[in-house]
């Protein structure tokens, strides 16, 4: 019975750093990569969460998709905070390429150069990239 | 008779409207969907692109595409007409045929 009142994972905590480069609904990448990033982090790890490429594209801000019949994910990216996920960076360049700045998300995130995100990227133990 | 071209790749990620635009004659039609409607923002490092045939080919993108996206409220390229998937259909009558540049 005690293996199962304790629900904290008390297995390795490892720095994880998930990279999201697709845009949202032209490929399943996103979603998919979203459910594994709030998987992780279930689990307790050490997450960071970066937006690069089109990747950035998934945080824009006013998607509406009843048009197309998809499910409209944005919103679940609010929900990271509560899972403990607060690492959460898009880079300055593909912003810059695509037209965005930070008032067009629909979170807050850290922007990063990419040569800051190589650093970061370099500190991590596991990286995974949607 | 004039072709339509169709584009669904996002524009910094696939070469797909170059080489559409590479083969796109006067007088042709390219309509943006899915993925491709990012091509349609202006201020972009794609925007030289579709801004520099404007005059002479007809850009159209899907509109619910653009919505889905979070790009209506995003300033688009002059010269870019959206439709909807009405217009879609409309547009694949009235053209000769349609190229998809997957």
């Amino acid at each position: 019975m005690d293996e199962y009142e304790d629900d904290e994972f008390d297995g390795p905590v490892k720095k994880f750093m998930f990279v999201n480069r697709k845009a949202p609904y032209g490929t399943v990448y996103a979603l998919e990569g979203l459910e594994v990033v709030l998987i992780a982090a279930a689990f307790d790890q050490d997450v960071s969460m970066v937006f690069a490429d089109d990747g950035v594209f998934q945080i824009k801000k006013d998607q509406e998709t009843s048009g197309i019949n998809m499910k409209n994910f944005s919103p679940t990216f609010r929900a990271l905070e509560g899972y403990d996920v607060e690492k959460v960076y898009a880079e300055k360049e593909s912003l810059e390429a695509r037209g965005l700045s930070e008032d067009d998300l629909v979170i807050p995130v850290e922007v990063l150069s990419s040569s800051e995100l190589a650093e970061l990227m370099d500190t991590q133990e596991v990286v995974i990239t949607f | 008779m004039a072709l339509l071209h169709t584009v669904n790749k996002s524009p910094f990620e696939r070469n797909a409207l170059s080489d559409c635009l590479r083969r796109a004659k006067d007088g042709s039609a390219v309509l943006l969907i899915e993925d491709g409607v990012y091509a349609a923002l202006e201020g972009t490092f794609a925007t030289d692109e579709i801004s520099s045939r404007t005059g002479s080919v007809n850009f159209f993108a899907l509109a619910p595409d653009i919505e889905a996206r979070g790009l209506g409220n995003k300033p688009l390229i002059d010269g870019i007409t959206l439709v909807d998937y009405g217009g879609f259909v409309d547009l694949v009558e009235e053209y000769s045929s349609v190229q998809s540049w997957l």
